[in-house]
């Protein structure tokens, strides 16, 4: 292992780049380390404000019949959370992940386009605060649900519509905008040698991710759009009597929509294979068929949009056809787990935090799978349409897949942030209290979707009674949780054990050869690739 | 390494964004042509269909069933004549439909088909329908609206009933007719 690259060069250049202080610092910075903290601080931020509406729904849900909110407000709640956690936790997190991760693990300088890359940060908060204002206009914020299906959106909604388009747009843009900076900066910024198939998994999950972004954010755009001009400027895309079609809504939602759930996941698949090798001290396994497997993902997922949609009358073999090819991308993903498990098999494992972490990701997120499988076949999806079956399912694969791999991934890398060990034992009560509590809240959920019990709606049967109390509980206590993340990172942040260049014993990688933390410009010169 | 150029990889980027909004938009018009041609989604031809297929069947009976509603903000009474009617395949019959504006203005209305089972829409032919233009009423005014059809005698076997369903949709604000005129306002 070559040693610390930046050592190797003179101080003097960084004269002239020492970056202002205070508040402009942040503001003007174009540098992706500063930028990969912004994402990451914001998503946090984020987390914490689409969590308190979490809590909003489950203390209304705890019993049965309304206490705490109206329905009208309830609905405002489940919308404003899912745009939320999706745009402003999930994505924001990846991009940021991205941001520092990316150039160092690559051997490059900085992103290939840091103005750019300014930009495509400073009008997200704006986004959100347009978003979260409009919560506190007369008539309330959005509250037709994540999906804004058609006519909900453009009929029956109120005048914050406009608000919430436009923020979706600023959200796009910057999604796209990180997306096509990620992609110039990994065509053309490879350190000498770093050769495609030399490329760590996190880079080639998120090569793949920025693709996708930019081959479906457009699409959202214009449906936002479309839904805009229905509303307000007399257009009919969406309305019968003008010769449109609700259900066409559904049809170019959701051609953006399944491919957004993979943009939310395979980063994720990238940070589990970088993380289980370290700790298991083996390389992982099946590296090629890793890549191939998350290319194929990425095209299945052009390929399945209508099984959202089973319920829709759609004729029995486009339902087929769905089916089967939404049934088609268990076999990629039944190859990444697959070299997962190979990678730990007669590994030298040790359980630090970020592996906990992967673990319970690897077995929960299969979990999440497995229903998303159940959901998969249409005679069955008459049943489980729109109950808590979905909610389970895709709590399952969003927050003990795409969060616990966000969770993991800052573990594993704060140390070389910030230079210092984090908390181990406050990690892992993190870890612990987060693992019991998220099956808690999500299990259960299950059962009562089987049930009948449906989403979206405020009350509900009083034979649902007790599951929900216990899901609640588990909410709250998930919810608390994450302050001890919180903890963990500021008391990190703060100080602690000086971190060694390499942190992990097991760790291989270029971002492990500089020092932690790691200058302020790294890679000023290409490192040697063996 | 790092000498290289952005701009063109970067413009590459920025054009394939570009397609891919203008595709959101393609899949308005393409999702109308794939119903048209599949006969999915029970959208009915909005061109007058002509007999040429027209060689009656009969032996084979199907029944047509119709249904007629307005809009639940539209404040027209509308229902077809009758419910229910047997007809051979490639058999021409005529119904009509009631329509009455019992407000105190003028007001423009356009009535959207839909036929179930969507499959055969394909096979239901209309030579004269109500549909293919907005219908304008005074206050207060009643009309019988016509609707010639035919079903095409290769109507698949599995089918034995269509239901042709017509929701009635108030277009008074978007219609030139009403200019002028006290109009009627309904919904927002």
């Amino acid at each position: 292992m070559s040693t610390i690259s930046t050592d190797t060069h003179p101080h003097a250049d960084h004269g002239h780049h020492h970056p202002p202080a205070g508040f402009k610092r942040w503001l003007y910075t174009t540098n992706h380390k500063d930028i990969g903290t912004l994402y990451l601080l914001f998503a946090l931020t984020m987390f914490f404000i689409g969590g308190l509406m979490a809590m909003v729904i489950r203390a209304e849900l705890f019993q049965p019949g309304l206490q705490l909110v109206q329905p009208d407000f309830f609905n405002q709640m489940t919308t404003v959370h899912g745009l939320i956690m999706v745009f402003g936790a999930v994505m924001p997190a990846f991009t940021g992940l991205a941001n520092w991760l990316i150039p160092m693990m690559i051997g490059a300088p900085d992103m290939a386009l840091p103005r750019m890359n300014n930009w495509s940060f400073w009008i997200l908060p704006f986004a959100f605060a347009i978003l979260l204002m409009s919560l506190f206009m007369e008539g309330g914020g959005p509250s037709f649900g994540w999906t804004f299906y058609a006519p909900l959106s453009t009929k029956y909604s109120g005048d914050s519509t406009a608000l919430f388009v436009f923020s979706v747009h600023i959200m796009g843009i910057s999604s796209i905008m990180g997306a096509i900076n990620v992609i110039v900066t990994i065509f053309n910024m490879r350190a000498p040698g770093m050769t495609w198939m030399k490329m760590p998994l996190f880079v080639w999950t998120w090569l793949i991710t920025a693709f996708l972004l930019i081959a479906v954010m457009p699409v959202l755009a214009g449906v936002v759009t479309m839904v805009l001009t229905d509303k307000y400027f007399g257009t009919s895309f969406f309305d019968a009597a003008g010769g449109g079609d609700p259900v066409l809504f559904q049809h170019i939602f959701w051609f953006f929509g399944h491919p957004e759930v993979y943009i939310m996941i395979l980063p994720a698949f990238g940070i589990i294979s970088s993380i289980v090798p370290t700790f298991s001290r083996k390389p992982l396994f099946g590296y090629a068929s890793m890549v191939y497997a998350t290319s194929s993902i990425a095209l299945l997922s052009f390929l399945v949009w209508a099984h959202h949609m089973f319920t829709t009358g759609m004729p029995v073999f486009a339902e087929l056809f769905f089916m089967y090819c939404t049934m088609l991308i268990a076999v990629p993903t039944g190859v990444k787990v697959f070299n997962w498990v190979a990678t730990m098999w007669r590994g030298a494992l040790t359980f630090e935090v970020p592996m906990m972490f992967s673990i319970a990701f690897i077995v929960l997120f299969t979990i999440g799978g497995l229903s998303g499988l159940m959901l998969a076949i249409t005679p069955a999806d008459f049943q489980y349409h729109d109950t808590y079956f979905v909610v389970a399912h895709f709590h399952y694969v969003l927050v003990t897949g795409a969060i616990f791999s966000i969770v993991a991934a800052v573990y594993y890398w704060l140390p070389k942030w910030t230079g210092h060990m984090y908390d181990e034992t406050l990690g892992l009560w993190h870890f612990w209290c987060s693992l019991i509590s998220v099956n808690l809240l999500f299990f259960p959920m299950h059962f009562v979707g089987l049930a009948g019990m449906p989403r979206r709606i405020p009350d509900y049967a009083l034979q649902f009674a007790d599951f929900n109390a216990l899901i609640s509980i588990g909410g709250f206590a998930f919810g608390l949780s994450q302050l001890l993340f919180l903890w963990v990172i500021v008391k990190c942040v703060k100080g602690g054990t000086p971190a060694t260049n390499q942190v992990w014993e097991g760790a291989t990688g270029l971002e492990w050869e500089l020092t932690s933390p790691p200058p302020y410009h790294s890679f000023t010169t290409p490192p040697e690739i063996k | 390494m790092q000498a290289l150029d952005h701009k063109p990889l970067f413009r590459k980027l920025v054009v394939i964004t570009a397609l891919m909004f203008g595709f959101g938009y393609a899949l308005v018009p393409l999702y109308d042509v794939f119903c048209e041609i599949t006969g999915l989604n029970g959208k009915t031809s909005d061109v007058a269909a002509t007999a040429d297929k027209a060689v009656t069947d009969t032996k084979r009976l199907i029944t047509i069933e119709f249904l007629a509603k307005p809009d639940p903000k539209m404040p027209w009474l509308f229902k077809p004549e009758m419910r229910q009617i047997q007809v051979h395949p490639g058999e021409i019959k005529v119904v009509h439909y009631e329509a009455e504006n019992p407000t105190a203005s003028l007001m423009v209305a356009q009535a959207v088909p839909s036929v179930a089972p969507g499959q055969a829409a394909l096979y239901f032919n209309k030579m004269e329908c109500f549909c293919f233009q907005r219908q304008t009423l005074k206050a207060g005014e009643k009309i019988l609206m016509p609707l010639q059809f035919y079903v095409d005698p290769a109507l698949p076997e599995r089918f034995s009933t269509i239901t042709l369903s017509y929701t009635m949709y108030d277009v008074t604000q978007h219609s030139p007719a009403a200019q002028g005129a006290a109009v009627y306002k309904t919904g927002k």
